[in-house]
């Protein structure tokens, strides 16, 4: 397997940040293999965008390097641009163009011939769902469309590597749903993808994840890996009313945390073998009627708020 | 090349988009150098002071020499050049280097010893209408005191001075602006500024409104290069700038009567120069911008001394010797010499070279540093 992306040693620190405070992308190295589906998964602020940033060439680290395809990002940067499509976070098309004219502009100054353009187009508009849009002003486009529409340009000359800055952010879950379906089919032609985004269920659509919080990476591996990797297990309960189990929950020993998920509680514990009988006790002796109680699979979730609280306590 | 071409063309076309796409800023931007033609119409008046003069004393006499002396004394001319022809002073006066000439003939001197009247041809650049005025009245009074003084001295030796006429007869004539009217004053400046503030101010909004929308970002990573980007984005300005010009030098024409004197191809030529030097600032103050707030103060803080310092509403030769050396540093000052010598005095490129050049050297030198110190990174 050939590696797609990779960093060594990346750290940026923005003009604003001072010596003393721990910069936005702090010592990263990271490893892409081609054709896969790549997550970047962490909270606001963690520095995806900044990484991202950094790997599409659009801005330079401060020190360390990052290659693309075996490019330099600095040194080769219009190699790498060559190869690359890059989605920013924030909506990044112009606003006064049409579908059409914005896919025409991308399509023209990354040189893509007229010939192919015509197939290729129309393809992307299908593929996209915005065949009939094509003569609306991209401004007077749903959040969902403009981010379809965003994905459509970003592919538009066919690149190997694509770069995607929380894509299904601010988007309805019907639309992240289409989203998804279409990062699946444009893995599926061969092209390697990384992709943040804040929110756990999507990263265990990944076929590796890398976990970042502050600066840093946590934890990298395929989805599952990381949950076998938890010294802990997950108890699921629901009991009515909710304030008795919420105080249960605080004081029954061999709980780790606690939280809300819905209309019941994720509990960590250490052992459900015996962490189990003793809620349901508790429960009972306050008089609680108990609904759900039983072991639950591990989510990306957990393992995430697991690492980020385990990052913060440490430093 | 070809490639490169190509991609410039795209931002080309991508930019007129926008330009009739806002149709609301595409009417600012053609009528705001009309409004500018009516407004600034009224131009401020000022004083007059140490006027460069050149002097054609032919005659060489204590009589030509007196009269000379009493121009310097007047504190209104300083005697800067000396010349042995009426064509030498013309000359100097299209050039720019005096705003005044006197011509002494040779028998200036005899005349007055013999008892008669001397000739005197005094010349005074009408461009600008307020300094001229003042000018002339300085130029009358002199001649008149003179002219008494050597009456007086005649009386006094008991000569046969019975002649009623003035020893002194000053003709005053005015070049390039002989009705001194304001717009031909104001007209020429109008198509400095305007060139000025379209293309700098355009150009910085056109980039910054990349940033500010994110665009910015998008554009980086596409194969699109620094000077491709530059030219696409700046190309469009260019032509909504001549048009501008076309229209206020249209409008000077038909609307005030104020005629282009010289060559009109060399009025473009050296406009697009000028243009380049000024294209170039916008695109410096976009890569220090972040907002289209902070491309506006910046502009403002270019464009405010210029104006002022380039003589577009006061005459540069009043001003105190601070200000007057710092407009050597504005290019507007070049450029609205130029315009001016070309459009009221229909002088041509060998007269004008020694604005031209520091011009050029200036728009050169800014226009390759805004290209070089482009980035493509955020
Ligand atoms: N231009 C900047 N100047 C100074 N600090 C910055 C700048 N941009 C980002 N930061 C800081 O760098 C850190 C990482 O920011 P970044 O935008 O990369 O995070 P993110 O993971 O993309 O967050 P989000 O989910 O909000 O998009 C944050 O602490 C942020 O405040
Ligand atoms: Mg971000």
């Amino acid at each position: 397997m050939s590696i797609a992306i990779e960093s060594l040693q990346l750290i940026k620190r923005y003009p604003g940040q001072k010596k003393e405070d721990r910069p936005a992308i702090d010592t990263i190295d990271l490893t892409v293999e081609s054709g896969q589906l790549y997550g970047l998964v962490g909270p606001d602020g963690a520095g995806k965008t900044t990484l991202l940033r950094i790997l599409s060439t659009v801005m330079e680290p401060t020190s360390g390097s990052a290659r693309l395809a075996g490019f330099d990002v600095m040194k080769q940067s219009e190699d790498v641009r060559a190869l690359l499509g890059y989605m920013p976070q924030a909506f990044s098309l112009y606003p006064d163009l049409t579908v059409m004219e914005n896919l025409k502009f991308f399509a023209d100054i990354n040189g893509v011939s007229a010939q192919k353009q015509k197939t290729r187009i129309d393809e992307l508009l299908e593929f996209a769902r915005l065949t009939e849009f094509t003569m609306r002003r991209s401004e007077n486009l749903s959040g969902g469309m403009r981010k379809k529409l965003a994905l459509a340009c970003a592919l538009i000359h066919d690149p190997k590597i694509l770069l995607l800055d929380e894509p299904t952010t601010g988007v309805d879950p019907v639309s992240r749903r289409e989203l998804w379906r279409l990062l699946s089919k444009v893995i599926q032609q061969g092209v390697t993808v990384l992709v943040s985004t804040p929110y756990m269920d999507e990263a265990e659509r990944c076929n590796t994840v890398s976990i970042i919080n502050r600066g840093r990476v946590l934890i990298s591996g395929a989805p599952a890996e990381l949950e076998a990797q938890l010294p802990f297990r997950i108890v699921e309960v629901k009991a009515k009313p909710r304030r008795a189990l919420r105080a249960v929950a605080d004081r029954t020993e061999g709980v780790i945390r606690w939280r809300a998920v819905g209309d019941r509680l994720r509990l960590s514990v250490s052992d459900p073998a015996k962490v189990m009988p003793r809620i349901e006790a508790e429960l009972k002796k306050d008089g609680a009627e108990i609904s759900i109680l039983r072991e639950a699979s591990l989510l990306m979730e957990d393992v995430f708020i697991h690492l980020v609280e385990k990052q913060e306590a440490q430093s | 090349m070809g490639q490169g071409f190509r991609r410039m063309a795209t931002m080309v076309r991508k930019e007129w988009l926008h330009i009739i796409r806002d149709p609301r800023t595409l009417g600012l931007v053609i009528f705001m150098p009309v409004m500018m033609l009516v407004l600034l119409g009224y131009a401020v008046a000022n004083d007059v002071e140490d006027l460069p003069l050149a002097v054609a004393d032919l005659s060489h006499t204590d009589a030509s020499r007196a009269l000379v002396e009493k121009f310097t004394v007047s504190g209104f001319y300083l005697v800067t050049h000396t010349a042995q022809s009426e064509a030498e002073i013309l000359e100097m006066l299209d050039a720019g280097t005096v705003k005044a000439g006197i011509y002494i003939p040779e028998d200036f001197g005899r005349r007055i010893s013999t008892g008669g009247s001397g000739t005197v041809q005094f010349y005074i650049d009408g461009s600008n209408p307020t300094v001229a005025q003042t000018a002339q009245l300085a130029a009358e009074t002199v001649s008149q005191a003179t002219s008494q003084e050597i009456l007086v001295q005649r009386l006094e030796r008991g000569g046969a001075g019975l002649t009623i006429s003035l020893p002194i007869d000053t003709r005053i004539r005015y070049l390039y602006n002989p009705n001194l009217r304001k717009m031909n004053f104001m007209i020429p400046g109008l198509v400095a500024v305007i060139l000025q503030i379209q293309t700098l101010l355009l150009t910085a909004f056109a980039i910054v409104r990349e940033r500010e929308q994110g665009t910015l970002e998008q554009l980086i990573v596409t194969p699109v290069r620094s000077w491709e980007l530059m030219l696409g984005k700046i190309l469009p300005f260019v032509l909504v700038a001549f048009l501008n010009v076309a229209m206020t030098v249209g409008v000077g024409a038909f609307l005030f009567g104020v005629e282009v004197a010289g060559s009109l191809t060399l009025l473009a030529i050296l406009s697009l120069i000028f243009l380049l030097g000024s294209l170039g600032l916008g695109v410096l103050i976009s890569t220090i911008s972040q907002t289209q707030m902070q491309a506006m103060y910046m502009s403002s803080f270019i464009m405010m001394p210029s104006f002022l310092l380039a003589g577009l509403l006061y005459p540069r030769d009043n001003m105190p010797w601070v200000a007057y050396y710092a407009g050597y540093l504005m290019p507007v000052t070049y450029f609205l010499e130029i315009v001016r010598g070309i459009m009221l005095k229909g002088v041509g490129l060998a007269t004008l070279w020694v604005w031209v050049w520091p011009m050029a050297v200036f728009s050169v030198v800014v226009f390759f540093a805004s290209v070089f110190m482009f980035h493509k990174r955020l």
